[in-house]
């Protein structure tokens, strides 16, 4: 017999097994160019359709083989069962070569990973309060959209989001002209430095958190550079959130995606398996090394 | 355990060896070029140097279950269009005979990783057509430890025990696997005792030894999961890891360590990959296009250990990630180990 509980005699075995570490293939459908180094890249099965079955703020390892692999979280919501969507920052190898690409081109992809968002079992009912920084918004996008349509089951939602500047803002549509006008919505944006024809807020996004002073009735989703989390849940503190409304998305380097290469531990907690979503007082358990 | 055991002359090992090596391909230690490892035994090559008095192959048995480097898959790549080929082979029957007690232990380590699900299918595989005969320690060495893990060399355990004792091999089915082995190998073995004199003299033998190791009071007690913290920043790391050069070879000779890459390499006719081992001790382990959590040798010498001795028992029930075999002990070219952490580390929190 098998050592796993599979149940199944080892000659079979290989094959019994759905292979974690085995991609298929996906198709880049279209490319939106978002801001200077961003790219939202829609990606389907071959057949057409989504590779597989997610939760919002689950990842899934991109590859193109030969030239790397890795990690990203998937932007799109799961109630879009058309394509997947992957909001991607040109800051490396893999993502060099990925701003490169032109549609109809394959990549492999394997997944998901993740615990993902408890969008069912801790946010349902819950007035959500979303804080993005630069690319960080591309996690949350999933959960947000997922929440939106799944309206009823969520209460307010308000979203705040910052980048360096205008046209460092990714999803910029959706921020602008679809958001806002659902129900109970609103978005709030900022830009790091005063700019020609921005007249909307100017300043870092821990600091614009502290003046929105929102009433501490609310969930909070966080997303974006460590820094820029680090002094927002300080800021969130200071209003008088408790840690564990909090919740985050983490990243480090990976290379399996299920927890047994050894390489994305914070602590004892794996942030492909046990991660990448984490509530905040969960980190204050593990030690301060990401 | 079965009680049944069986016997067979060392002069005639060979007799033992080829009838294994009839049936499934065998691995036995074997001297080449003045270094024991765990190699493939060839009846037909009377060269082969095999040396059952050797106390630890310089790699460990795991070679055999999560090689250093194994192929996953195979991708052409044609304009726009990737075609995966998954062309890993599935592995037939094998045996490897003079496992000890501690490389044992470690696949029980490696399995709660590589057999938790989501299975990881080369590793099970092997798992499921290796079979493990071990070899009782009759003379362990000053950097053995293995009795600070619960293990008892002189029961080394596996799909089947063997002893050397009174000029003989001796050998005791524990698995269904085990016993079915020794169903085939009825015309080389001889029914003995399991309480004979000789036998029970050899393992109080070894246990006496033992006793008498440096390491012998060797105790990991105060490295606890809910200490994680604690430990982490214990201060003794910067002065330890001040010897480690991070050059990775405690995790290449630990029966244990499980880190690994996956990495492709362009062949000019299509892009293989492998799945190989890695070492955390290395500056780009978790390096990054963003940056680097692990900036120094502090950091990486610190995961190292805090993994076996604190992150491993938190997540497996207060099991160590490590079965005192002493490999790196021996190996270690600046003399650092984890023996010297555990005092250093363990004796300042027992103050």
């Amino acid at each position: 017999m098998c050592e796993c509980s599979c149940g199944h005699n080892g000659h079979e075995h290989i094959h019994e097994h759905k292979d974690a570490l085995m991609p298929v293939i996906g198709v880049v459908t279209s490319i939106r160019i978002d801001t200077p180094d961003v790219k939202t890249f829609r990606v389907t099965a071959p057949e057409g359709g989504i590779c597989f079955d997610y939760v919002p703020g689950q990842c899934a390892m991109l590859s193109v083989p030969g030239v790397g692999e890795a990690m990203f979280s998937i932007t799109s919501s799961p109630t879009n069962k058309d394509y997947m969507e992957f909001s991607i920052k040109k800051c490396g190898t893999l993502t060099d070569w990925l701003h490169e690409i032109e549609p109809e081109q394959q990549l492999t992809i394997r997944g998901p990973y993740g615990n993902g968002f408890p969008v069912e079992a801790d946010l349902k009912g819950q007035n959500l309060l979303f804080i993005a920084g630069g690319i960080g918004l591309a996690p949350l996008r999933s959960v947000i959209n997922y929440c939106l349509n799944n309206r009823d089951s969520y209460g307010s939602i308000d979203i705040v989001y910052g980048a360096r500047s205008s046209s460092d803002l990714v999803h910029i549509e959706e921020l602008k002209t679809v958001w806002p006008e659902l129900k109970d919505t609103n978005v709030h944006l900022t830009i790091d430095r005063p700019e020609e024809g921005w007249d909307g807020h100017v300043g870092f996004v821990p600091s614009y958190v502290k003046e929105l002073d929102f009433s501490l009735d609310k969930t909070v989703l966080l997303c974006g550079p460590p820094i820029m989390i680090k002094f927002t849940l300080a800021s969130l503190q200071e209003i008088g959130f408790d840690k564990t409304q909090v919740f985050t998305t983490m990243e480090l380097k990976m290379k399996c995606g299920v927890g047994k290469c050894g390489r994305c531990n914070i602590g004892s907690k794996y942030v492909c398996k046990d991660g990448p979503v984490f509530r905040c007082d969960e980190l204050d358990e593990l030690p301060d090394e990401y | 355990m079965s009680s049944r055991i069986w016997s067979i002359d060392l002069e005639k090992a060979d007799e033992l060896f080829n009838a294994l090596a009839a049936g499934q391909r065998l691995y036995l230690p074997i001297e080449q070029a003045g270094q024991v490892q765990f190699k493939e035994y060839d009846p037909a090559d009377s060269k082969q140097k095999v040396r059952l008095d050797a106390l630890n192959t310089v790699r460990s048995a795991k070679d055999l279950f999560f090689p250093q480097s194994e192929n996953m898959a195979a991708f052409k790549r044609e304009g726009k269009k990737i075609e995966i080929i998954d062309n890993r082979e599935r592995v037939s029957p094998f045996a490897i005979f003079g496992v000890r007690a501690c490389d044992a232990r470690s696949f029980e380590i490696l399995d709660r990783v590589f057999l938790s699900e989501p299975v990881d299918v080369s590793y099970a595989d092997r798992r499921e057509n290796g079979t493990v005969i071990t070899l009782a320690c009759n003379e362990p060495e000053e950097t053995c430890f293995c009795e600070a893990f619960g293990i008892d060399a002189a029961e080394p355990g596996g799909d089947i025990s063997a002893w050397i004792a009174d000029g003989k091999i001796w050998w005791q089915p524990i698995t269904a696997r085990g016993e079915a082995l020794t169903e085939a190998l009825a015309d080389v073995l001889t029914n003995a005792e399991p309480d004979d004199e000789k036998l029970v003299m050899q393992k109080k033998q070894i246990r006496e030894i033992i006793a008498q190791l440096p390491l012998h009071e060797l105790s990991l007690e105060s490295f606890q999961p809910e200490r994680l913290k604690e430990i982490f920043d214990s201060p003794k790391w910067q002065e330890l890891s001040e010897a480690c050069i991070g050059c990775g070879t405690c995790t290449f000779v630990c029966p244990t360590c499980q880190c690994y890459d996956i990495r492709d390499y362009d062949t000019g006719n299509g892009v293989q990959r492998y799945r190989c081992w890695d070492s955390c001790m290395y500056s780009d382990f978790v390096m990054m296009a963003h940056g680097n959590p692990r900036t120094s040798q502090v950091e990486r010498f610190r995961q190292r250990f805090m993994h076996k001795l604190v992150y491993y028992p938190a997540n497996n029930e207060g099991v160590y990630s490590c079965v005192g075999c002493g490999r790196c002990l021996a190996k270690c070219p600046s003399s650092m180990n984890i023996v010297k952490v555990a005092k250093a580390i363990g004796g300042e929190a027992n103050v």
